[in-house]
Order: C-alpha cells, then sequence, then structure tokens
C-alpha cells in the first residue's frame, strides 16, 4: 500500500484499477537519410497525411457534438496538418535525402520552437498543438496509431502526466472512473472535464506515473487529493462502505431536491439560493432552488475601472430574472465598502471600515450610482418577480431615504412610459443589532426582512469576522444571536410578513432545525447546499 | 496591389482568424502575403500566419499579385474591417 497526495477536483471516491495513458516518444534522429525513391517517399506522406486528416476530422466531429468551442481547435489542427508552405518544406527535406520521419520532425519541430519562444501565452501555447499535429502525422507513418482513451479495456482510472483536449477528445465517457495527473491544477483542462463528468480526480500527483503500473488497484478520494496505491484489505473496505453512503445519499438527494421543503407538521419552508454572478442561476435551478433570495450585485462593480452601466446592469437582471420564470428573486443593492473596494468611487480611507460608510450607506451619499441601479432592477422587474433589497440598515430614516429615491426613480419610467412591476417589494437586511431590537417599528416601512446572519454576528460580538484571532467569538448560534433572530421573525409575523434568512447559518445542517423551529419563512444559501437542506426540513 | 492594415481585434491573430485568412486567401488564385516588421509569409500557410505573433494593434501588410488580387483584398478588407467576426 502507496500514498501520494494531489489536488483534489470535482467529487467524490474512486476506486478502479488503473490505466496508464503514458507512452513514450519514439527516439527520432532528425538527420537521419535513407535511400528511398523521392516519389516512392512522397505517396507515403501524402497518404499518411489523408489519414491523419481523417483522424483529426473524427476528433472534430465527436467534439463538436459536447462543444463546438472546444472544437474549434482540431480545425487549426487541420490547417496544421495541411500547410501547404509546411508540406513543400517537408518534401524538399525528403528530396534532399532525409528521411521521412526526420524531415516532418524537423520541419514542424522548427515551427514549434518559433512559437515556443513568444512572449504572448497565446502564442506560445500552440507549440503544444504543432507538435500534436506533427506527432500525430510520424505516428501514423509508422502505423503506430496514437494510444487511445476512446475503449477503455475496463472500467479504470486514468493515470497519465497529463491530458490535452486531443487526448480525451474521444474518451470512453461510460469506462472512466477518475483521472489522476503528475501535472495541472484546478483550472487545468482535466479538471474541467472531471467536473463536467461528475468523477473525481487528482491533479498534480507528481511521480505517480513511474509508482502505478497497468491494473494496479487504487484508490482515489478527491476530499484529501489522496491516491492510495493496492490498499490493503481494511482500507478497501473502509472506502467501499464510504462509497456506499455517498452513493445512498446522493440518490437520496437527487429524489428530494426538486420537491418542496414541508416538515411533518405541514410547514412550507422556502429554500432559495444566493448567487453572486448570473452564472450561478443556471446551477441554482439545478440544485432546486425555489428562488433567488440574494442576489449579491457586487460582481458588477467589481474588477473594473468604472461603474458598470444601466444597460449592463439591466441585462444581467433580466437574464437571472428570466432564467427563474416567475419566480421570486430578491436583488440586494450594492453592498460595497467593509472588506470589499472599488476603487473608481474614490472613498474616504476608514479607520474602521466595516463600522464606516459601507452598502446603503454610500448608496444614499452617492445618489446617481445608486440611481442607475435602482433604474435598472425597477426595469427588470417587467421580466420576472423582483424583490429590492437594501443591505445595512440600521434606522428607519435611511429606508425612507432609500424609499424616496426609488420613488423618483419610479415616477421617471412612469414618465417616459417604461414598464416595471409597480407592485414591486422593499425589504432590508437585519444584519445590525439595532435593526432587530427595533424590528417591529421597521417593519412598517418594509415588505420583508431578511437576516444576514454574518454581519449580524459580527456587529453582536464586535468582532472583525476577517481577524483569525477572534474565531471564538463568531457564534451566530448563541442565545444572543438566537433572540435577535426571534424579534426579527416575530416583529414581521405580528404584520402578518415574513422573514428571511441569508446569512451562512441559514445552510447550516445543524442550524435550519432551530431556525424552522424559532418560524423562518425562507432559508436562502449557496446552491450546492439546497438539497442537503430540503431533506433537513422532510425529516423535521 | 499593397495594403496596410492595424489588427484591432482583442488577442490580434490567433488561430481562428490566421484561420479565417487562410481560408479566404485559398479562394483566390493570386499570391497572396502578409507581412509584418519586414518578415513576409504566404498568407495561405496558417503557421506562417502564426509565427509573425500578430498582436492586437499590430500593423500589418497585405500584397495580392495576380488576376484576382483586387477582388481578394477586398474580401480581406472586409475581414481585418469586421475583426474577424469576433466582437
Amino acid at each position: 500500500m502507496k500514498n501520494i497526495h494531489g489536488i483534489g477536483v470535482s467529487n467524490g471516491i474512486a476506486i478502479g484499477k488503473s490505466y496508464l495513458y503514458v507512452f513514450k516518444d519514439a527516439h527520432i534522429n532528425v538527420n537521419k537519410k535513407d535511400s528511398l525513391v523521392y516519389e516512392e517517399k512522397k505517396r507515403i506522406l501524402e497518404k499518411a497525411i489523408k489519414k491523419t486528416e481523417a483522424e483529426i476530422k473524427i476528433l472534430y466531429e465527436k467534439t463538436k457534438k459536447r462543444s463546438k468551442k472546444e472544437a474549434e481547435i482540431f480545425q487549426a489542427h487541420l490547417l496544421f496538418l495541411k500547410d501547404p508552405v509546411t508540406i513543400e518544406e517537408i518534401k524538399k527535406l525528403i528530396e534532399q535525402g532525409f528521411s521521412i520521419i526526420a524531415s516532418v520532425s524537423k520541419t514542424f519541430e522548427e515551427k514549434a520552437d518559433v512559437m515556443e519562444k513568444m512572449e504572448n501565452t497565446y502564442f506560445k501555447e500552440r507549440a503544444k498543438d504543432i507538435r500534436d499535429v506533427s506527432e500525430r502525422l510520424i505516428r501514423s507513418i509508422l502505423h503506430k496509431p496514437k494510444p487511445s482513451l476512446s475503449s477503455l479495456p475496463f472500467p479504470a482510472i486514468v493515470v497519465a502526466r497529463d491530458l490535452t483536449p486531443s487526448d480525451t477528445a474521444s474518451l470512453d465517457r461510460n469506462n472512466v472512473l477518475g483521472f489522476i495527473t503528475e501535472v495541472g491544477g484546478k483550472t487545468s483542462h482535466t479538471a474541467i472535464l472531471a467536473e463536467a463528468l461528475g468523477i473525481p480526480a487528482v491533479m498534480g500527483a507528481e511521480g505517480i506515473v513511474d509508482m502505478v503500473k497497468d491494473n494496479n488497484v487504487l484508490i482515489l478520494d478527491e476530499k484529501d487529493g489522496q491516491v492510495i496505491i493496492e490498499p490493503d484489505e481494511d482500507t478497501l473496505k473502509n472506502y467501499k462502505e464510504k462509497i456506499k453512503e455517498i452513493e445512498k445519499e446522493k440518490k437520496e438527494l437527487e429524489k428530494i431536491k426538486y420537491l418542496d421543503a414541508v416538515t411533518k407538521e405541514g410547514k412550507r419552508i422556502e429554500i432559495s439560493a444566493n448567487i453572486g454572478k448570473t452564472e450561478d442561476a443556471d446551477i441554482a435551478v439545478k440544485e432546486g432552488a425555489e428562488g433567488v433570495g440574494l442576489f449579491r450585485t457586487e460582481f458588477l462593480f467589481l474588477g473594473r475601472v468604472t461603474p458598470p452601466t444601466e444597460e449592463e446592469q439591466f441585462e444581467a437582471y433580466k437574464t437571472v430574472l428570466e432564467k427563474f420564470k416567475g419566480k421570486s428573486v430578491v436583488i440586494r443593492t450594492l453592498d460595497i465598502g467593509g472588506d470589499k473596494q472599488i476603487p473608481y468611487l474614490n472613498l474616504d480611507k476608514e479607520l474602521n471600515p466595516f463600522l464606516g460608510v459601507r452598502a446603503i450607506r454610500i448608496c444614499l451619499r452617492r445618489k446617481e450610482l445608486f440611481k442607475v441601479q435602482l433604474r435598472s432592477i425597477l426595469r427588470a422587474s417587467a421580466y420576472g418577480k423582483v424583490r429590492i433589497m437594501y443591505p445595512m440598515i440600521a434606522v428607519k430614516e435611511e429606508i425612507e431615504q432609500a424609499n424616496e429615491i426609488l420613488e423618483q426613480v419610479k415616477q421617471e419610467l412612469i414618465e417616459t412610459n417604461i414598464p416595471f412591476d409597480k407592485n414591486i417589494e422593499v425589504g432590508i437586511m437585519v444584519e445590525i443589532p439595532s435593526s432587530a431590537l427595533n424590528a417591529t417599528e421597521l417593519i412598517d416601512y418594509v415588505d420583508f426582512f431578511s437576516i444576514g446572519t454574518n454581519d449580524l454576528t459580527q456587529y453582536t460580538f464586535a468582532i472583525d469576522r476577517t481577524n483569525q484571532n477572534l474565531n471564538y467569538l463568531y457564534k451566530p448560534l448563541h442565545p444572543a444571536m438566537l433572540r435577535l433572530i426571534k424579534m426579527t421573525i416575530d416583529a414581521s409575523h405580528k404584520k402578518g410578513k415574513r422573514t428571511g434568512m441569508c446569512g451562512e447559518l441559514a445552510g447550516d445542517p445543524e442550524a435550519i432545525p432551530k431556525l424552522v423551529e424559532m418560524g423562518i419563512d425562507e432559508l436562502s444559501m449557496s446552491p450546492s447546499k439546497i438539497p442537503e437542506a430540503k431533506k433537513i426540513i422532510r425529516n423535521l | 496591389m499593397k495594403k496596410e492594415f492595424v489588427i484591432q481585434n482583442k488577442v490580434g491573430l490567433h488561430a481562428r482568424p490566421a484561420a479565417l485568412i487562410v481560408q479566404t486567401a485559398n479562394k483566390f488564385k493570386s499570391d497572396i502575403t502578409v507581412e509584418k516588421d519586414g518578415e513576409k509569409v504566404n498568407a495561405k500557410s496558417i503557421l506562417g500566419i502564426l509565427s509573425l505573433g500578430v498582436e492586437k494593434g499590430a500593423r500589418i501588410v497585405i500584397e495580392t499579385k495576380g488576376e484576382d488580387g483586387k477582388k481578394a483584398m477586398y474580401e480581406f478588407e472586409g475581414l481585418i474591417e469586421d475583426k474577424f467576426g469576433e466582437e
């Protein structure tokens, strides 16, 4: 039994036999001459080019079925192969008496070398493609086709130094259990493929190729990036149990993730998703989200030099709304400051950023910025069910001011005949103790509450939540917190309104029963936590 | 005929635009070359074009020699102006 560690990718555990996808390059002497007749060598070359062309075309067609974009590289490969200037150069060398393989190898290698020396990484990368084509052509001349992953002899864990798109294009998807490679990380081609196939992989397992032989029994555990080679009986049994559990769990969750989260007593909790960019919406829908409880809009504002335009924002909001087809999407207005900074807003440096001008406090000072966002949200509201949520509300005056601006924007839209949802709901994040303590008053100014437990914990215990030394005070389930949460829920229920929760606590399996007991109406969490949360609630 | 262009698409003449140049050039009988910083390559050779390493903002000269040279140039103009249909 041996062990090797790398970076775990995708998820799960795989147990299976190894299939080594490693081959040594034939040693090529680029100066080799032979005495074959030129015409004969030319004929062999042309035939090999045709054969290689057919091979690449098959790869192209196979890949295209999956992804048009991924397939494009093979069109480039075809052009590389049939490049008339390159073919002329090869033929010239052949005519001078060099062997066909020497001529092919020398010509392509020269081109690859030029590309590799370029500074621009994009061009540099193409050297790999040139070598790939050259190798394919040489193998075709030698009648030694490139080993293929297209039909694995048994369900196998593929072990390789590295895998390129050309290696995996014809992958036998039914028989691959996992990948282990010596190079690469979380963003490598193999990692992305593993995610897409939903199978585990370990990348960067240095030395694995020399440690493993074909048909070795391997255990691949994504969680700690571990590969166990030829495990002993106990270990094997252990992991088999683990897999069984995971499978059982998965099946169970698969069954219930699109069902409603209803307790045995018949109380229904709405389970929605926290999303941070438009693409997350697809994942959320797939995991069974019944809406979006928190759409963070900061992604639109970060990593750029000017604020996003109304059009850009509108498009982003509309995209998400359309994906949720009429289900509620809570859009939180800009929550910047604290640990998130935007240089182009030129905000004053804060001595205590978490206690400074942030979130709604910025928006009420930068009315133009706020108006553009509200306008785009309102315009998008014509395409689905939007709810607006203001972050970091401490006192009722802030809600009044924000609502006043919202009214102005609505008026402008009415005057210019631009459609929007006239009954749009407005709520606030309850994440400052003052607003929880005063929830009975605040509820008259809003349609709903959503408790942000991350900040509420930070402000309740007076700890900077990014300060690791204070972890011991980060206690979202402390009685002090539970009281604030309860006050908020009760205040809303008294007025027939609802309270949701969108902090990390909302997706915490330990907290969910407690929250449901306290009367929470909606829980919003990162999409991957949704199936589990539904299961917990359905068992309550 | 000869004409100078400034390449405006994001990543310059990478594989896809280079392929489009080759495909366009192949439609014509004329000898067509692409030149950058005094280095001249056959426009029908994708590896030649890539070897120029043309990035965004670079100037290239396209030259066409032959009966259908004018028509070919007209197509190249469209292709480059359209940023190879990229954005």
